[in-house]
């Protein structure tokens, strides 16, 4: 592929052809993954629904494995790196530094990405996304693991030199935009979490291979350096596709460069001491350090959130009031764009995120809520509403612009695209609210059979998590037609779409 | 005015508007008033999941909790032997693929020190049904001062996945009201 560039119609951006393709290429593999979790998803879900209890057991804790992955780590990781290259080459107008390492790097993602489906789809591995040693996975899995993050390391490192080259070759005057700093922050903490990814993996690689002892509470410490650090990314990349579509949607403008790009710079400096709230009723660290770590040190990381939750709709007010959107106090938001998917899917995303993702995560850090709540379905009720209903739905408005902007098609079942973020969003929002309720009853989290048929012993739930999971069940359900909608009008708009023309998006 | 698309230039740290400041300001006593809650919560609050903490290797955690059943074993229940330790002493609780041993039978009102820990993978302490979490590490012996302030029976779920029988461990407390005398508590409920 050579070096060439085009000129985005819409945007006057210098679009590298380089760019252009792994962008592409990222995006695909994300969305093949989205499927792949989203299939597994509902069979998993339909199975916590007692109701139903579709699947076996061995097949449940598969396809809990398969989802867990596909979704964290494939999926979003993908998408990532999509969006690392979009930060750097094409909003920097540059060049891609070193694209034979990008394609290298892509493709020992992929093979980390197969690696790592086969193990799981062949029962190798039915150790959970955790997986927790003891728990054993064939030694493939975690040779999977590592391909895929030394290659998402390769690209996060051409990242950073391609912001040296841009910078080099003045392809830009002033300073990054504040999208593209957003984006570095969120490579930076991909450093910090990759960092966390070898120092777990490769003993417990050794270990499965039993070449070495790993400790089981080590083991927990260290993995959540990756496994919490790997959601900061999500945030820090969110954020800043919250920027991006701002800006594309009703041209918000940033209030104040200082107070966002600092905000940034606290998810940097704190996010990975905050992973130690995952720890607070384990048996390995003592109180001061449990304190410590996750109200000092996360709290600033909130923090920052709470800083973006309120420049974001501040600067899209400002937008649509330069715009003339001038009325009353809420002219400019009844004026909005609400039938663009980019822009529902941008204001579903900072409400979930921030009122039930961000509040009930907040609630968890600290030890005696923690109690309450630990491996219950709070938990998950918690992080459906920051990585689905916050980043996941963030990245899937974003692409209503990438389609058109860097795959140059127009978005096919336009009627369909229009409403997918509400169904998407209404959906996910009953989903997590329910589960997370779920939860309060104490029910756990990563269970097969809530009724305990075959245990020794009656447990009962009270007859109110019956109906709370059926109410799941049905969000959930929901929110699977708005992914498949989305799948759907992505695949068919990139592989049989009508070429662009002009600008006009549908 | 710009995006956060485009480059800004110039100089970009220039003060922020009053609305904006006012925000982060809120934002920032907020998150002092959680930062001094958690030790305050930690020292004033009758709950939390520190305890008493030691390696323990699996041999010696389930020769422990063998020799604590031996002494103190009152019957059977379900295929687990079921003890009832003196009142205000050391119990033991092991997990294991796919089962807690032993049931316990405990006093209201009485404090004792529960030791936690596995002999195989992580397991989840959960009890039904007033909830109540704890991680179950294998090599770390979790001890936990506890008071049962409630009479009746409780059951013990796991709630961390530990392999395909996950759904089958469930463990039992039973918690004499504090009236009873221990004439009455002989052989299983």
């Amino acid at each position: 592929m050579s070096d060439r560039f085009r000129l985005c119609p819409t945007t006057g951006l210098k679009v590298h052809a380089q760019a252009d393709a792994l962008i592409k290429a990222n995006a695909v593999v994300a969305t093949v993954a989205l499927l792949i979790g989203g299939i597994s998803a509902v069979l998993v879900m339909l199975t916590r629904w007692q109701a139903i209890h579709l699947l076996p057991a061995d097949w449940f804790y598969r396809l809990l494995t398969v989802h867990g992955m596909n979704m964290l780590i494939f999926f979003i990781l993908f998408f990532e790196m999509a969006v690392l290259y979009f930060a750097s080459a094409v909003l920097l107008n540059s060049r891609v530094a070193a694209p034979k390492i990008a394609w290298s790097a892509f493709v020992l993602m992929v093979a980390g990405t197969g690696l790592v489906e086969w193990t799981m789809f062949t029962g190798r591995a039915d150790v959970l996304f955790t997986s927790y040693v003891p728990l054993r996975a064939h030694p493939a899995f975690y040779l999977g693991v590592i391909l895929f993050a030394v290659g998402a390391l390769l690209v996060v490192t051409i990242f950073f030199a391609t912001l040296v080259v841009a910078k080099r070759e003045k392809t830009y005057q002033g300073s990054v935009p504040l999208v593209t700093f957003g984006a570095a922050t969120a490579a930076i903490i991909a450093v910090i979490t990759l960092g966390h990814g070898a120092a777990i993996y490769i003993p417990t690689f050794l270990w499965s291979l039993d070449l070495m002892h790993v400790d089981a509470q080590v083991y927990r410490l260290v993995w959540w350096g990756l496994g919490h650090s790997s959601q900061q990314i999500n945030v820090a990349a969110m954020v800043s596709v919250w920027y991006l579509l701002g800006g594309l949607t009703v041209g918000a403008v940033v209030l104040n460069e200082k107070i966002s790009r600092s905000a940034f710079v606290l998810y940097v400096l704190f996010i990975s001491m905050a992973s130690a709230h995952h720890l607070l009723v384990d048996p390995g660290m003592g109180a001061a350090w449990k304190v410590w770590n996750t109200s000092y040190a996360m709290y600033l990381a909130v923090l920052a959130s709470m800083v973006h939750g309120f420049t974001v709709p501040a600067g899209m007010e400002l937008g649509q009031r330069l715009r003339g959107y001038t009325k009353g106090l809420f002219e400019w938001l009844r004026k909005a764009p609400w039938g663009d998917p980019g822009f529902s899917a941008l204001v579903f995303s900072v409400i979930i995120f921030g009122f039930v993702g961000g509040i009930t995560g907040v609630t968890f850090g600290t030890e005696q809520i923690n109690i309450i709540a630990h491996n219950t379905l709070r938990i998950p009720g918690h992080f459906h509403a920051t990585v689905v209903g916050g980043t996941a739905l963030a990245f899937m408005g974003v692409t209503y612009y990438v389609i058109p902007l860097i795959f140059r098609k127009r978005i096919a079942f336009w009627p369909l695209a229009r409403i997918q973020p509400y169904l998407f969003a209404g959906g996910m929002l009953v989903f997590s609210v329910a589960m997370t309720f779920a939860g309060t009853f104490g029910v756990p989290r990563r269970h097969w059979d809530i009724s305990f048929q075959q245990a020794p012993f009656e447990v009962q739930y009270a007859p109110a998590v019956d109906l709370v999971i059926g109410v799941m069940a049905l969000g959930g359900l929901v929110a699977a037609v708005g992914g498949g909608i989305y799948i759907l009008v992505t695949v068919w708009s990139v592989f049989f779409g009508q070429p662009m023309e002009k600008g006009a998006r549908a | 005015m710009h995006t956060g698309l485009e480059s800004p230039t110039g100089v970009w740290w220039k003060p922020a508007h009053r609305a904006e400041k006012l925000w982060v300001a809120i934002a920032f006593g907020w998150c002092m008033v959680l930062f001094a809650m958690m030790p305050l919560w930690h020292w004033k609050g009758g709950q939390n999941p520190t305890g008493i903490r030691h390696r323990v290797t699996a041999e010696a955690f389930a020769q422990r909790t063998q020799e604590f059943i031996d002494t103190y074993r009152v019957g059977e229940d379900a295929g687990i032997p079921v003890v009832e330790p003196p009142p205000g002493s050391d119990i033991y609780l092991v997990g294991a693929m796919w089962s807690w041993r032993p049931v316990l039978r405990l006093r209201q009102g009485v404090q004792y020190t529960l030791h936690l820990s596995s002999v195989d993978v992580n397991h989840g302490f959960n009890l039904y049904p007033i909830n109540v979490n704890f991680q179950v590490v294998p090599g770390y012996d979790y001890g936990l001062r506890v008071t049962p302030t409630e009479a009746g029976e409780f059951q013990i779920v796991c709630n961390e996945f530990c392999g395909i029988g996950h759904h089958l461990m469930v463990g039992k407390v039973i918690v004499l009201p504090a009236e009873q005398t221990a004439a009455v508590t002989g052989g299983a409920p």
